[in-house]
């Protein structure tokens, strides 16, 4: 690291007078350009190219993908029929798929089944439908955790399942991407897709909450 | 390898403390991270698996102290030094050596909607059939490997129930090294929480991973 070496004025950094929201760039921050910008000079990265990545998860690729996916599952039958055999297809459908979803398993949630997606080995998640994982998803707490005491775990988010419902722990170990497909909240007959999946969180189709009802989405 | 990053079942590591409010990225660097690292994975150099292993061999200490993007730069910076893209020197310096010859990106802008769309699809056609059905009892070996795998050290020499089968796939253990992508049918395995952790479990909850045939034996 560039950093490692200078020499390091510590009474300059107490003395400097931070300015709130003004605070000097981070060693990350620093690190970070310093590599992106010898990566350009050397030809082995377009700029263009970084910001179309970062324009893809930062504006195209989401939770609301998983919200249609699941809208759609409640709503159409046979959607969920082919949901059931083959999750990639299904999905591919509504124009999903690629990078982190090339495989994927739709779980369905019941009266009786609860299931709860992790990765303990690392971070796996569905980015086709849900985009890029939160740091809780990636944390240690919730990666060594959720395969041992999954209901105190989602117990953590608030969410308290049943003792008589079981509890099925999903843990990504191999390239197959695991969605959750929540219930659907009652009072909900006649509802467009469009609606319903206002209701699917995040969370939801990860199953540390269930989706939410139309009076809290009210 | 018996890594801190093989966590599943351990205690102490802390609150989960979900951020209701959190930004898809924290800072501008973290958005860069990702970006950088999926660009320079299009020159092919190394596999997922690798970039995975490499996250793994940071050490421990510091795994756990890093946060995620922290981990990918880390492991970036290796997998380019070691696929022959940078040289340490360069990375320390921020500058290209002295008369190296300027690259021509694989990845231009109008190819990244086509590659995320592609992504990076790991099942393979393979000529024999599977060992294992859908129903067969069998157990998880008990393997130590000093290299990368996949099968978290909670989940070893365990009994479980074959659910699902997924067709043969790139097998991790030898692709992460540069063995090859070695396909081998890939299994959904449950396993029952008691069978994990013993009598005081929950009765009601069972683990599914998935696991390779070498994984497994009949029980």
């Amino acid at each position: 690291m560039a950093h490692d070496h200078h020499d390091h004025d510590h009474d300059h950094d107490h003395d400097h007078d931070h300015d709130h929201g003004q605070d000097p760039p981070s060693d990350m921050t620093l690190r970070v350009k310093a590599l992106q910008s010898l990566l350009v000079e050397k030809g082995l990265v377009d700029p263009a190219a970084l910001d179309a990545i970062i324009d893809t998860y930062e504006h195209k690729v989401g939770p609301r993908n998983g919200a249609r996916v699941v809208a759609r599952a409640w709503s159409d039958p046979a959607y969920l029929g082919r949901l059931r055999t083959d999750a990639t297809a299904a999905i591919a459908e509504i124009g999903y798929g690629g990078r982190q979803g090339e495989h994927m398993v739709a779980v369905e949630n019941t009266p009786d089944v609860h299931n709860l997606v992790v990765c303990t080995l690392c971070s796996c998640y569905p980015w086709s439908v849900l985009g890029l994982p939160p740091v809780w998803y990636k944390s240690s707490p919730y990666r060594s955790r959720a395969v041992i005491d999954p209901r105190g775990v989602m117990a953590e988010f608030g969410l308290k399942v049943a003792d008589d419902v079981e509890v099925r722990v999903w843990d990504s170990t191999a390239e197959i991407r695991y969605l959750v497909i929540p219930e659907r909240p009652a009072g909900t007959e006649g509802w467009s897709e469009e609606l319903l999946a206002e209701l699917v969180s995040r969370d939801s189709m990860i199953g540390v909450a269930l989706a939410r009802s139309p009076e809290a989405a009210a | 390898m018996n890594g801190v990053h093989d966590m599943g079942g351990m205690h102490g590591l802390g609150p989960i403390a979900p951020d209701p409010h959190e930004p898809l990225f924290h800072e501008r660097w973290e958005a860069s991270a990702l970006a950088l690292t999926l660009a320079a994975g299009a020159w092919g150099r190394w596999t997922l698996d690798k970039s995975r292993h490499a996250r793994e061999l940071i050490p421990g200490p510091d795994y756990l102290r890093m946060t995620y993007y922290e981990k990918w730069i880390t492991a970036l910076e290796g997998l380019m030094v070691d696929g022959g893209l940078v040289t340490a020197e360069e990375i320390a310096s921020g500058s290209p050596a002295p008369g190296s010859v300027m690259a021509d990106p694989p990845l231009k802008a109008e190819g990244v909607a086509p590659a995320m769309a592609r992504g990076g699809p790991t099942d393979r056609p393979v000529a024999t059939a599977p060992k294992f059905a859908v129903g067969d009892a069998v157990r998880t070996r008990n393997i130590n490997p000093t290299g990368h795998t996949r099968l978290p050290r909670y989940a070893r020499g365990r009994a479980g129930v074959i659910t699902h089968a997924h067709g043969a796939h790139v097998f991790p253990d030898a692709n992460a090294h540069g063995l090859g992508e070695q396909p081998q049918p890939l299994y959904q395995v449950r396993i029952e929480a008691a069978e994990l952790w013993g009598p005081d479990a929950d009765r009601r909850s069972a683990v599914y991973l998935d696991l390779w045939e070498d994984y497994l034996e009949r029980a």
